[in-house]
């Protein structure tokens, strides 16, 4: 008997959490992990809508569960392909400190 | 107050908790550790919202793979001990930013998105196995599509992981 | 343009020719003059002034053969314009034709006078090839002189009353470079320039006149004049009548612009005796004749007019006692008498002035022509007692005489003044004909029976006293006392007693060129007074075809008093001057019985000396002022040079350079500029390489586009 609206609040503070995390923090893998934490808030909201809708729809619906399994698989991948780089960033500049990575600067 | 309720009170509590640990620990394992209970504690949630298998999958692929991803590459370079504390001051603007944010997307979603209204926890019937292969045959053949591309999508992520770290051998 | 030839019989047709045979004779002269021989260039000249003489006999004729009626004859089409349709028509009627006779007869004469005269002047001035310029001008004053009395309306009477004053102004300044003593100076030009700037003044009455008159009768044409004037307000006629009295007083030298005849003796004695004796003064005379209409509808114009003539008469007798010029003394003559014919005509004697002006033409142009002949003589002396000396000079043997000579040989050439009659004396023995022609011409003009002025005077002061005109009478009967007088003077002063100068003893009598006009000169003056003898009235009966008027009374008591008046005169006059002649270097006796008051004449009023400050020197200030202060300091240098050009200066440099466009559109230019550089480098911060503040403002903006869709 939980209110949707709860399941909202929260997945908004988590999200806002992560965005604190990416803006706040300097290292980069914390940042990443901050990122994780945005799409698990993001997933969160939409599961608990799926889940609004099956009981307003009186059925199983399955696509709401479907999505957040892709935005996972993403995720996952993305993971991947950030670590690599971050590996490789380390690997030149022998910092993870992204205040350090400004040569974009202009 | 039902027990959904404070089950899910204690467990949004945890979340957050958890969340706020990761922001601020000064050690990059520490903060990889929290993260791993954050999902754990969603996963409760997604079981809580009558999605096993999504609750599995987050701690299988979440919790299991990136996470013990990110220990590997932390130790990998040594970043427990790099200095990122969490600087309380500069953290205003942003995080009054993001207060707005939450409140914004908070009140959007709210007001704007249907439905909204109590949710029943689910049945039984929901977390059974039932349930799980009409999704899993849902998946096959309905959203085959994507579930191609996605497999697609991981094979590329593989290969430019490694062809990211490949490339600097190559150059001699 | 040319009108149709006029259908009536006669010699009318001949009517152009007054005007072309002169403007004929004065272009051949002055194309071919210069090659041609003198006697030639003015038997030229003279031929044409017969021609018109002829012309004007046979159109006479015409007159009396139709009876007396004018005629006009149409030449071309001149001005049609709105209402003003006028053309160039000759009015051939008895006045007219009286004037076209003594001034184309008088002038004829005067042109055979001049080959003479010019002859010898040209030489004694040392410019031969002058001659011929002399007699273009000669003609052209008899074909503008033409054109004045013949015209049919103001306007054209206008145009010759213009060019008469042209002619006057080229004849007097015809030595233009000298003084009448033939030293190099402005004295000639300024005469004539004088001349021309008096009679503008009375031009400018005359104008005035013809404004007045164009705007109020719609007409210039005579006969269109005269039947609207009827019908105008006096206010309007006596406006018009007083206006032309101006310009008849510039032309014919009334008071007060008078002042320029004198001055006109600058020119050579022909010019004297034509224009300022016989033809060009009488204009004025012939203008109030012709506008008689209109000066009998205001009779207060009219005594305006001879009270003018009567002052100016006894003003100017009163001046020619003083003078010692022998040409300045018939000048005031000249004024005197034209004082006569204008208080004549201001009195309603039409035909009196008329019968005054042709008797006066006869022995004034006389007494000018014999005076230049006088002048010669002398001048002929003076060289020829020069000439002595100087040959003198070459024979002598003895060393003293020599030197003698030779300081008196570079006299020749020295200032000698020979129209001064403190320089003659004795002439009647040395030019016997001049001195019985210029007896004829005093005794005509002190107005001695049976001579022409006596008639014609008489005429004028028996219409006086009977028209009941008292104070006219008056001052006219003391003026032909003084005329008297001052004419006694000049003869006993000149031809008797002895010789005062050398030049007076060497004179000789003039040729036959000189001295045959003079006598048929001498002729008219005597018989001139059957024109108009009392009984008869010929020439009032002629010109009553034309204007109305009135045969005069002949009252016994005036001619009486007058008479007797001149003999008095006259007998005075001998014995100041004619008892004890005068010697050379003596003062004139009756300066020593005067003293003051003769020299106040012999200074003329001091009229000349009183315009000079009154109007000369202020206006001569007043146009230095302008033109200096005015327009050269305040227009030029401040107007112009400050306020415009250094206005636009300021305007182009100050305040379209500097300011408009270094610090406005510069500025704007420039602060583009720097505002972009500005935004630049401000702008240059938000790229700072830091992958989080990206991220800040990726978050600002997505709060924001929330918050947009949110409060949409």
């Amino acid at each position: 008997m939980i209110p949707i609206n709860y399941y909202i609040v929260l997945s908004a503070v988590l999200f806002t959490m992560g965005v604190v995390g990416v803006l706040v923090r300097r290292n980069a893998l914390i940042i990443f992990m901050s990122i994780e934490l945005m799409l698990n808030a993001a997933n969160l909201a939409i599961v608990a809508f799926a889940r609004a809708q099956e009981i307003t729809a009186n059925k199983p619906l399955f696509e709401g569960q479907i999505f957040v399994f892709f935005v996972i698989a993403v995720a996952a991948a993305e993971v991947a392909v950030g670590l690599a780089l971050i590996v490789e960033i380390f690997k030149s500049k022998r910092s993870i400190d992204v205040d350090q990575m400004s040569s974009l600067k202009g | 107050m039902t027990l959904e309720l404070i089950s899910f009170i204690v467990l949004a509590f945890v979340a957050i908790a958890t969340a706020v640990g990761m922001l601020v620990s000064r050690n990059a394992i520490y903060s990889a550790l929290f993260l791993v209970l954050n999902f754990i504690t969603v996963a409760v949630f997604y079981l809580f919202l009558g999605a096993p298998f999504i609750a599995m999958a987050q701690v299988t692929v979440y919790a299991g793979a990136i996470m013990v991803l990110f220990l590997f590459v932390i130790m990998l370079l040594g970043a427990e001990s790099i200095a990122g504390e969490f600087n309380l001051r500069k953290a205003i603007f942003p995080g009054s930013l993001a207060l707005i944010l939450a409140a914004e997307s908070a009140y959007l979603l709210i007001t704007r998105a249907r439905p909204a209204g109590a949710i029943v926890p689910p049945d039984a019937a929901a977390n059974t196995v039932t349930n799980l292969r009409d999704l899993g045959s849902a998946l096959f053949s309905q959203y085959l599509l994507p579930f191609e591309v996605t497999s697609i999508l991981l094979l590329v992520a593989m290969v430019g992981a490694i062809v990211l770290i490949q490339r600097e051998k190559r150059v001699p | 343009m040319f009108l149709a030839e006029p259908t009536v019989s006669g010699f009318f047709f001949l009517a152009p020719w007054l005007v072309f045979a002169p403007v004929l004779g004065l272009l051949i002269n002055l194309i071919f003059g210069r090659r041609f021989s003198e006697t030639l260039v003015g038997t030229i000249a003279s031929l044409a002034s017969g021609a018109a003489f002829v012309v004007s006999v046979l159109l006479t004729w015409s007159v009396a053969a139709a009876g007396g009626h004018a005629v006009s004859v149409p030449l071309a089409e001149w001005i049609h314009i709105g209402d003003l349709q006028l053309d160039w028509t000759f009015r051939v009627d008895s006045l007219s034709t009286t004037m076209m006779l003594v001034v184309s007869g008088v002038g004829t004469l005067i042109h055979i006078y001049a080959i003479g005269y010019m002859h010898e002047d040209v030489r004694f001035k040392h410019q031969e090839d002058r001659f011929s310029r002399f007699f273009v001008y000669l003609n052209l004053f008899i074909a503008m002189m033409m054109i004045l009395v013949s015209g049919d309306s103001y306007l054209m009477l206008f145009v010759g009353w213009e060019g008469v004053g042209l002619c006057s102004f080229l004849l007097i300044g015809f030595w233009f470079e000298l003084d009448t003593l033939g030293r190099s100076s402005w004295a000639n030009s300024n005469a004539a320039k004088k001349a021309f700037v008096v009679n503008r003044i009375g031009d400018f009455g005359f104008l005035i006149a013809a404004f007045i008159m164009f705007w109020n009768l719609h007409s210039f044409q005579f006969d269109q004049v005269f039947s609207a004037a009827e019908g105008a307000s006096p206010g309007v006629i006596m406006a018009i009548t007083l206006f032309m009295l101006v310009g008849v007083a510039g032309k014919s030298a009334q008071i007060p612009l008078y002042v320029w005849l004198p001055d006109a003796m600058a020119g050579p004695t022909p010019v004297s005796a034509l224009i300022h004796a016989a033809t060009m003064v009488t204009a004025g005379v012939y203008l109030i004749t012709r506008s008689a209409p209109l000066y009998t509808l205001v009779p207060q114009a009219q005594y305006i007019v001879a009270l003018t003539g009567a002052v100016t008469a006894l003003f100017a007798a009163t001046i020619a006692v003083g003078q010692y010029d022998i040409k300045k003394v018939l000048a005031y003559s000249t004024i005197s008498q034209l004082g006569f014919m204008v208080a004549a005509v201001g009195m309603g004697a039409f035909a009196a002035g008329m019968f005054h002006l042709i008797t006066h033409a006869f022995f004034k142009a006389l007494l000018f022509l014999s005076a230049g002949s006088v002048i010669l003589g002398v001048e002929r002396g003076h060289h020829h007692a020069e000439h002595a000396q100087h040959a003198k000079g070459k024979k002598a043997k003895r060393k003293e005489e020599r030197q003698h000579a030779e300081a008196h040989a570079g006299e020749h050439g020295e200032v000698f003044d020979a129209n001064d009659m403190r320089n003659m004396g004795g002439l009647r023995k040395t030019m016997p004909t001049t001195f019985w022609v210029y007896m004829i011409g005093t005794l005509a003009l002190a107005g001695i029976f049976p001579f022409a002025g006596f008639w014609s005077k008489d005429e004028i002061l028996a219409d006086a006293f009977s028209e009941g005109f008292t104070l006219i009478y008056w001052l006219l009967t003391i003026a032909a006392f003084f005329t008297a007088f001052y004419m006694g003077r000049q003869i006993w002063m000149v031809f008797f007693g002895e010789p005062r100068h050398a030049a007076a003893a060497n004179a000789e009598e003039s040729p036959r060129v000189i001295t045959v006009p003079l006598m048929i000169l001498a002729f008219l003056s005597v018989v001139g007074g059957a024109l108009n003898l009392p009984g008869l009235h010929t020439l009032t009966a002629w010109l009553e075809h034309t204007i109305a008027v009135h045969a005069g009374e002949f009252v016994w008591s005036v001619a009486i008093i007058s008479t007797v008046l001149a003999l008095v005169a006259l007998y005075l006059s001998w014995l100041l001057y004619g008892r004890n002649p005068l010697r050379a270097g003596e003062i004139d006796p009756l300066k020593r019985r005067l003293g003051a008051f003769f020299t106040v004449l012999e200074n003329k009023w001091y009229v000349d000396e009183l315009y000079q400050a009154i109007i000369v020197t202020p206006f001569v200030k007043t146009s230095q002022f302008l033109a200096d202060v005015i327009d050269w300091r305040f227009w030029h240098n401040w107007f112009h040079e400050t306020v415009i050009a250094g206005g636009y200066n300021w305007l182009s440099q100050i305040v379209l350079n500097r300011d408009v466009d270094q610090r406005g559109i510069d500025a704007v230019a420039n602060g583009l500029g720097s505002v972009t550089q500005w935004l630049s480098v401000t702008l240059r911060r938000i790229q700072n390489g830091f992958v989080r503040s990206y991220a800040l403002s990726v978050l600002l903006g997505v709060v924001l586009i929330i918050g947009y869709l949110i409060f949409k």
